[in-house]
């Protein structure tokens, strides 16, 4: 930072600015704009998971009073770039997963929409299909690198010889369910081309208004100035409004048909579930060679998962296992199946998540093997610098998280005897995991401030705030970066209109964004000193990189459980849960606290509750709503805590903060499945934990 | 098949017409505007688009409007300062979620608030709920009790925790 | 959602006029089924019968000791209704399980016992399913089959009640009023609910027209020592993968008498007769539960995904009772 006023924001437990917007509900999500005749878009979905699209027949539904217009593939306009074939809807007959859109009516009421879209008759021509990942697939192949650009597989020494003459081996093979992110807010776009046709504004549901932009700009061939997205609240997004999906193409297309009108698209709940992006299913083989103390000498971790035969999208789960112990030996290993199956995406902490699930779990088995404490067992493993670089740490702290977190859960003095511990019911457990997430930055956001009118700091970027609090912590970033107190900053995001920004991900938005504040900040200050005339502007860029290179940046955190299964009927209560993380610096704890508790239901959820069935006779999940797909509930989160320890990180860019979005949800899979172990002794290696596998 | 009907929406009377299809959700967010009441599964699912519903709490979501000819709905937007009269200050349980940051997105906020406002007077009321050991005792509100009470809303955020200390708060 | 009518009648005999004479119409209540099922297209009325003010919304003293519940009490009123919490406890603790407390401000005691199963093929009208569309097939044999019933299913059916309020009316013995084109009658509960055979689109024995009117409770001395337990995926607001619904009276160690249903397990709430037969008169002790509960059980049949039913039954209903047996000891 620059400088910052006698009372620096940062660091300060501020409310939400939109806080009263958002509990009288008065805050506009993408569907809410009080906008002019809008019209009403019902899809038609395929029920065939591969074939092609032999008839439709639109008759029925052009019929209906009210209907204004149906697409089909044949009708369909062409679009410019159909590279991206997530993007190419009804450019052809080809079905390439069930749920696919096929056809679209648009209408003037909802219902209407809703009628006429199951009026519309599609026939198919079926081809036999393949929705089933297995660890065999015969058509499994490795990919040319894995989300975040890394290689699919590494290897450094001989970790085969490491294992066949380890005193320990641990080979054990986890697998994850496909998840759903499920977002409270269902994807939805409302568009509206001018009546020229030249321009289109996009309400839309995102966590990135400029990278939507991108992405539909170039699948319709236009200038990006000609399309605006506007994204001021966003109903949470957990990755899945991390891009543009087919939805926003085909509201668009729609809206081309009347110009001048807004068309508006909510996915439903169920449509949700083969349109936007979802966690692939994983199976995932650990291996650990380690002496009788539990060091390791190998780690060996193969990963299987799938993607879709229309995009690739390959999940990193193995990229934890490069950095996160000490291990001479270590070779990991990615390989896909393509699947006639919906396009897999991000959902939160994609990779570590499944990822520290199977090594935190394996880590725990190791530990039950050596008869080590797993906490332990873990700083016997840490790794002087990073494994994978041979660099230094720049704050690796995963030590301090964990025997930190030991002390205030009171692990000391556990019974390492699983199944031992019996209260009335039931039996009583507790388990521990780490956490790590990398320090992700995003290059090349753009901030601009003014100076208004009304004496205050107009700073405007078109970052989004998907319930991380962004809003507030850059009013606080910026706030200190001018030397002003808060009341003098006023903060827009959310609208391409404003300047340029990444995308809220990979825990990158509030460091990615605040490096361009600080930019900004700095020029307006060089070039309007500390009293600035009205109408006085800057703009400052984020530069590529903020971190220091060199360094091994990540952060770490360590999740203490205590579980109970019933005796009887195999029930999992987890009353107690303690995560304890290491940052950098936060910016706003009460905020930041809300993140990482979040993170940690959503990883209690992971662990118990969520699983996506596919249904391999039809291709599609069977268990699409929030009814049948459980995620964590009030009743199911109680004694839950988390903190973190002060101080920032020297290599991180100006800030010194890491991201806090996603680690909460990192290894608290396997903490709460270790815990589950301790209280039964039975090993339950694939997720969700449900009541019938701990059945006796 | 279209029904004109009167609602009572936050203290206004509003007249409008509704094809007998409509629900009272998409009623209050595409015929009149008021979209604080959300949209999140419209299947009874979530909880996001609880009101008050002649006092009670309901899913508007499946509820006809055209059932509800002439009823009093209360969404978030109309709570007022919990002393009847619309306007004016937050309700003392939107004040508490605030402060307590029980919400994050805020998608299923108005539903929680709501929700929160209806489940206080039934417990009130002296209502049992499945986390009553006791049924034929008195009711306490503990926070295992707010828990189950609340588990009808969804939050995917995982604002649960402060969420129930909000509620714990307004309801002292 | 097709298009539809919407009536308000003047009295029951009129809402049952309408329906009985148009094979198009349907009763409406509380909606939190019917509505959900018209917007999946699973139920397509063209005419809907609001009966909601039509019938009785009290919970009513009968002579002799029962309990009269109008068909439109909300199921949160009746759950709290002091009568019920004290004479009744399995029924407001069955109650109290299921949905939420929105839906349950919501649904009636006679839209309740109208639930129909929550199997995931049912609902979804892009697969098959003999109970929605009859003679298509059941995608649950063979497809995802968590849920799928284990005790009196049929080849065309595999599908299980969802209601909690049905399960603790069956081990009550409770009556529905039935007003129907040809007058009033009685039906038992059990009795009202039907196995699937080979007509799994029929969930009660039920005819076009026929309309709930209220439900009577007998005087049960039993059930005021009684209890539910559901067992679900997570702690709340969701359905059972078992339930059991028990009264109990032990005299002396002896089982003095019982009721017992299961929910979960079949296309009907399931009254326990076998468990009950072997329970009455014999030890109030672990092994005679779990006894019980396998000879119950003894015809289950299961498959790849719901085999976890039956132990899990064994040891709910064993704990339910154990549980009835230590508040009676006390």
């Amino acid at each position: 930072m620059t400088t910052t006023p006698s009372t620096p924001s940062v660091g300060r437990p501020l409310t939400r600015l939109e806080g009263e917007a958002k509990v009288t509900g008065l805050a506009p999500y993408a569907y809410e704009y009080a906008l002019t005749d809008p019209l009403y878009l019902g899809p038609v979905l395929s029920t065939v998971a591969r074939g092609r699209v032999s008839a439709v027949d639109t008759a029925r539904a052009e019929e209906l009073p009210g209907v204004r217009a149906v697409l089909t593939p044949a009708n369909a306009e062409r679009l410019a770039d159909t590279e991206d074939r997530e993007f190419a809807v009804l450019q052809s007959d080809e079905v390439s997963f069930r749920g696919q859109f096929v056809a679209a009516v648009v209408a003037d009421t909802p219902e209407t929409a809703r009628e006429a879209a199951g009026l519309v008759d599609v026939a198919y021509e079926t081809l036999a299909h393949d929705v089933t990942l297995t660890a065999d697939h015969p058509r499994l192949y490795r990919p040319e690198e894995v989300n975040t650009g890394v290689e699919a597989d590494t290897e450094q020494g001989d970790p085969d010889a490491a294992l066949a003459r380890a005193a320990v081996v641990v080979d054990r093979t986890y697998r994850t369910p496909m998840e759903h992110n499920n977002p409270m807010e269902p994807h939805t776009t409302v568009a509206l081309w001018d009546e020229g046709g030249g321009r289109l504004t996009l309400y839309d549901s995102t966590q990135g208004a400029h990278p939507v932009r991108h992405t539909v700009a170039g699948v319709f061939g236009l200038d990006p100035e000609r399309v605006r997205v506007v994204a001021p609240y966003v109903g949470g997004g957990f990755g899945s409004k991390g891009s543009a999906h087919a939805h926003n193409v085909l509201a668009a297309m729609a809206a081309r048909a009347v110009p001048g009108r807004p068309v508006k698209f909510a996915l439903t709940r169920q449509q949700m579930f083969s349109l936007v992006g979802y966690r692939t299913p994983t199976i995932q083989r650990l291996r650990l060679g380690a002496d009788r103390d539990g060091r390791l000498d190998a780690v060996v971790h193969d990963v299987v998962e799938q993607t879709s035969k229309i995009k690739e999208f390959a999940e990193q789960s193995g990229v934890c296992t490069r950095m996160m112990y000490a291990a001479p030996h270590r070779r990991t290993t990615h390989r896909l199946a393509p699947l006639d199956a919906p396009i897999p995406f991000w959902m939160r902490a994609p990779g570590e998540a499944p990822g520290m699930y199977a090594l935190e779990s394996a880590m725990d088995e190791l530990a039950h093997e050596c008869g080590v404490d797993p906490v332990e067992l873990r700083l016997r493993n840490e790794p002087p610098v990073d494994p994978s670089t041979g660099e230094p740490w720049s704050d690796r702290a995963l030590v301090r998280c964990l025997r930190e977190g030991a002390e205030r859960f009171g692990w000391h003095g556990r019974d390492p005897a699983p199944g031992a511990r019996r209260e009335g019911d039931w039996l009583v457990g507790t388990g521990v995991a780490s956490a790590m997430y990398p320090h992700m930055v995003n290059p090349g956001s753009v901030a601009e401030i003014r100076y208004g009118e009304d004496r205050r700091y107009h700073v405007g970027i078109g970052a989004a705030d998907i319930g991380t609090g962004a809003l507030t912590a850059l009013t606080q970033i910026a706030a200190d970066a001018l030397g002003r107190p808060l009341s003098e900053v006023v903060v827009s995001i959310g609208d391409t209109d404003l300047p340029e920004a990444s995308v809220a991900g990979g825990s990158s938005g509030t460091t990615s964004w605040g490096a361009a504040l600080v930019a900004a900040a700095r020029v307006f200050r060089a070039e309007h000193g500390e009293a600035p005339a009205p109408g006085a502007s800057a703009r400052g860029t984020a530069p590529e990189d903020t971190a220091t290179p060199g360094y091994s940046q990540y952060s770490f955190g360590a999740h203490f459980v205590e579980a109970r299964v019933h005796a009887d009927t195999g029930e999992i209560r987890v009353p107690r849960m303690l995560g304890l993380f290491s940052v950098g610096r936060v910016v706003n704890p009460r905020t930041a606290r809300s993140q990482f508790l979040g993170g940690m239901v959503m990883g209690l959820s992971m662990a118990l509750y969520e699983q996506s069935v596919v249904d391999p006779a039809f291709g599609h999940v069977v268990n699409h709503d929030l009814a049948q797909y459980h995620v964590a509930v009030h009743a199911d989160v109680s004694g839950l805590e988390a903190d973190w320890l002060e101080g920032e990180d020297p290599h991180a860019g100006p800030l010194g903060s890491r991201g806090v979005g996603e680690i909460g949800i990192v290894g608290t899979a396997a903490a709460v499945a270790n815990a589950c172990h301790h209280a039964t002794g039975v090993r339950v290696r694939n997720l969700p934990l449900t009541p019938d596998l701990f059945l006796r | 098949m279209d029904a004109t009907i009167t609602l009572r929406v936050d203290g206004e009377e509003r007249r409008l017409t509704v094809d007998t299809r409509t629900t009272l959700l998409d009623a209050l967010r595409d015929r009149l505007e008021a979209t604080s009441p959300k949209k999140g599964c419209d299947h009874g699912q979530c909880g996001a688009c609880t009101v008050l519903l002649d006092g009670r709490r309901i899913l508007s979501c499946l509820a006809l409007a055209v059932a509800h000819d002439g009823a009093d709905v209360t969404t978030a937007a109309g709570l007022g300062s919990g002393d009847g009269a619309p306007g004016g200050e937050l309700h003392p349980v939107a004040r508490a979620f605030v402060d307590h940051d029980g919400f994050q997105c805020g998608y299923c906020t108005p539903g929680q608030v709501c929700s929160a406002v209806g489940m206080l007077r039934e417990a009130e009321a002296g209502w049992p709920s499945h986390a009553t050991a006791d049924l034929d005792a008195p009711v306490s509100l503990d926070d295992e009790e707010i828990r189950e009470r609340m588990s009808g809303n969804l939050c995917r955020c995982g604002a649960y925790t402060n969420i129930v200390a909000a509620i714990r708060e307004a309801a002292r | 959602m097709r298009p539809f009518d919407y009536t308000r009648p003047d009295g029951p005999a009129d809402a049952v006029a309408l329906v009985a004479d148009d094979p198009g119409a349907a009763y409406l209540a509380g909606g939190t089924n019917l509505v959900d099922h018209m917007k999946l297209g699973v139920a397509s009325p063209t005419r809907l019968v609001d009966v909601r003010g039509l019938l009785g919304n009290r919970v009513e003293e009968l002579p002799g000791g029962g309990l009269r519940i109008g068909a439109s009490v909300p199921n949160s009123d009746l759950a709290a209704h002091p009568a019920v919490r004290r004479r009744y406890p399995v029924l407001s603790a069955a109650l109290l399980a299921g949905a939420s407390g929105q839906l349950r401000n919501a649904a009636t005691t006679g839209g309740n016992l109208f639930q129909r199963t929550r199997c995931p093929y049912f609902q979804d009208t892009t697969t098959p399913c003999n109970k929605r569309e009859p003679g298509t097939g059941c995608s649950a044999l063979e497809g995802h089959g968590r849920d799928n019933a284990v005790l009196g299913a049929s080849d065309h059916c595999v599908a299980t009640h969802p209601s909690d309020m049905a399960v603790a009316l069956a081990a009550l013995g409770a009556e529905a009023r039935v007003l129907g084109p040809g007058g009033e009658r009685v039906v038992p509960i059990p009795g009202l609910h039907r196995l699937p055979g080979s007509e799994p689109e029929r969930d009660t024995v039920l005819g076009h027209g026929d309309l709930i009117t209220a439900v009577d409770l007998p005087h049960l001395p039993v059930a005021a020592r009684s209890a539910y337990r559901k067992v679900r995926d997570r702690a709340s607001y969701a359905f059972a993968l078992v339930s059991v619904a028990a009264a109990l009276d032990v005299v002396d160690g002896t089982v003095a008498d019982v009721r017992i249903a299961f929910g979960g397990l079949a296309h009907v709430p399931w009254r326990a007769h076998r468990a009950e037969e072997a329970l009455i008169g014999g030890p109030a002790t672990e092994e005679a539960f779990r006894e019980a509960a396998r000879a119950e059980l003894a015809d289950a049949r299961t498959g790849r995904d719901n085999a976890f039913k039956v132990p899990m039954a064994v040891n709910t209903l064993a704990s339910t009772l154990r549980g009835l047996t230590a508040e009676e000891a006390r």
